[in-house]
């Protein structure tokens, strides 16, 4: 039997991924198949679940009800659509910012001396690394009322002479925001460096000897080339920013809910499992569609892989 | 032509968005030596050791002088015993992971078998979903099945099966796998077969193969996708978020608990301490990394 394992290359192969895949399978694959079970059944009394199958769940997500004010026998309760739309915005807006402020850096770095390269990508790994509550706790520091931004503001109005009453920052959207793209932002400057440093010098020269100005050269030649490393940002982005709920939590108090709160709430606070569930699969199909649409335009980069 | 050169605007930029990253990071370590309780605003440098006054009125007794907020982390039970879990569970999923990542790794690299398409495919699933779904369904499927085996075997008070460490490091296993096989991956795809071939020529068998000539070759690849694992457990918030019971608080969910109440300059020390561990565990990444190129 030991032998013929051994004159076996593919029985060798399955023995020794198996265990990857009983992990893989068992807490991966399965939970998604059952979360997608649940998301059909009901709440019982004392929280537990009834298996039972019907829509309901996505039915009350999208906003479709029969309670209705108006004593209508169907109307349309915005509510959950609502939180889904602020969730897509959200993510949209990050991801555009955090591009936007990733791309000079990047590209700093791809052209920094390829001794000095090391030390500023260490530079972006070190608040990558830095733990992610901690990070937006730091931001809880800088824009409370009484926090380091209103104190420095405070302190410059003082020494103009002028009165300064201090910014209402934390827990609105605009806290948010930040947040997320502080959080975020190293995801985007590493793929995009990938595919920066990959570029071949010699089309930089190509493109100036051809009489190109740099910012046509930007647009002709650096930009196209690079567009596997935003792709790849892009979806580094999107995905976590759409699903986290830590930072709107903290940053955003009461008066930012994004899809991440709600299903967090269901699980913990409202208790109703299969609701949270049905949010958890929307929430999923909605990353998986965007990314989809958005590799299928662009293509899809090894540079994921890189960050 | 220069190939380094940048223009003003770039630097610039650059300039400013280092400020952006590093602000908020220098901010947590100042206000960890702050001379004020509440924490609200900077009450100014710990100098002294000894008795200290503190917020005009509060005499507090400071050994540990500067490092006070430190000191009094050091005395927190709490703290000692999240950072016991986070420890716990950070060893234990990165040396699991790391072993059963490397044979995956191995699996997809050297040999071909009917599950190649589906393994490769499955390890991408935790990139391209938001990470709270995951965590949802790893809680799903532990309630579900602790709820069906409490009632089967009528199991109750402290037999029940609840949420506890082992869920918690059983789910870390399970996100550190695809990125440790993905680093060993790469380092595989990188190697010449040939040398493998020239030990089997002279006669090693596959075992002694595996141990004198892929292994050391593989090791700089192994390390960092181990330390790569242990630095994600460590930071993990989200799963750990949805798996952990009562008993089990890492530091991240202590964190976030204490956040949500009250704020001391205990966590800016703590936050101090953390990024003087992360910092040392990057630069080790970046040194084997670097040896492996």
């Amino acid at each position: 039997m030991l032998k013929r394992l051994r004159e076996n290359k593919s029985s060798q192969g399955t023995l020794l991924i198996s265990p990857t895949l009983v992990f893989m399978v068992g807490l991966l694959i399965i939970p998604l198949i059952l979360t997608l079970i649940i998301s059909f059944g009901k709440r019982s009394a004392d929280g537990n679940v009834i298996y039972t199958f019907g829509l309901h769940n996505y039915i009350r997500i999208l906003g479709i009800s029969s309670d209705c004010p108006g004593g209508q026998a169907i109307c349309f309760d915005p509510l959950y659509a609502n939180i889904l739309w602020r969730s897509l915005t959200l993510a949209f807006n990050s991801t555009v910012l955090v591009i936007a402020l990733a791309y000079p850096l990047a590209y700093f770095i791809a052209r920094a001396h390829p001794m000095k390269r090391n030390t500023f990508l260490f530079m972006v790994l070190v608040p990558l690394w830095t733990n992610f509550v901690i990070r937006v706790y730091a931001w809880m520091m800088l824009l409370r009322t009484q926090g380091v931004i209103n104190s420095l503001l405070g302190w410059l109005a003082g020494l103009v002479g002028l009165h300064f009453t201090p910014l209402e920052m934390l827990y609105t959207p605009g806290a948010v925001l930040v947040g997320m793209v502080y959080e975020f932002l190293p995801f985007m400057i590493l793929p995009i460096f990938t595919s920066l440093e990959k570029i071949d010098n010699s089309l930089y020269e190509a493109a100036a000897d051809l009489g190109a100005n740099p910012i046509r050269t930007f647009f002709r030649v650096t930009l196209p080339l690079s567009m596997p490393g935003v792709v790849a940002g892009t979806i580094l982005v999107f995905i976590p920013v759409m699903g986290t709920f830590i930072v709107s939590d903290l940053l955003g108090g009461k008066q930012v809910i994004l899809i991440g709160n709600l299903i967090q709430r269901q699980f913990l606070d409202a208790r109703d499992p299969t609701f949270g569930s049905a949010a958890s699969l929307i929430l999923m199909a909605m990353t998986l569609i965007v990314t989809f649409f958005y590799t299928r335009k662009f293509g899809f980069g090894e540079e994921i892989v890189a960050a | 032509m220069n190939p380094y050169r940048r223009s003003l605007f770039i630097k610039i930029a650059t300039v400013l968005v280092y400020a952006f990253l590093y602000t908020p990071i220098i901010v947590l370590i100042v206000f960890a030596f702050n001379s004020s309780r509440t924490n609200v605003l900077f009450g100014g440098f710990i100098t002294q050791f000894g008795p200290l006054v503190m917020d005009g009125s509060t005499v507090v007794q400071s050994p540990c002088g500067p490092f006070h907020w430190f000191c009094e982390l050091g005395k927190n039970a709490e703290v000692m015993n999240a950072t016991k879990n986070t420890l716990t569970i950070a060893i234990i999923s990165t040396l699991s992971s790391v072993v059963i990542g490397t044979m995956a790794a191995l699996a997809l690299q050297r040999y071909s078998f009917k599950l190649k398409p589906f393994s490769q495919l499955s390890l991408y699933i935790p990139i391209v979903i938001p990470e709270i779904v995951m965590g949802i369904g790893i809680l799903v499927l532990f309630s579900q099945v602790f709820t069906f085996l409490n009632g089967a075997f009528n199991l109750a008070g402290d037999s029940r099966l609840t949420l506890g460490l082992p869920t918690v490091i059983v789910s870390h296993i399970a996100f550190s796998i695809p990125f440790v096989t993905l680093v060993v991956q790469a380092r595989l795809q990188g190697f010449d077969k040939s040398y493998e071939e020239a030990a089997m020529d002279l006669g090693a068998n596959e075992l002694t193969t595996f141990w004198r000539v892929t292994f050391p070759m593989i090791l700089p690849g192994v390390l960092s996708g181990g330390l790569l694992a242990f630095t994600l457990s460590l930071d993990d918030f989200v799963i750990t978020f949805f798996t952990t019971g009562p008993g089990s608080t890492t530091l991240p969910i202590y964190v976030y608990g204490l956040l949500r109440r009250i704020i001391t300059p205990q966590v800016n020390a703590l936050s101090a301490v953390w990024v003087l561990v992360i910092f040392s565990i990057v630069l080790l990444i970046q040194k084997l990394q670097s040896r492996a190129a």
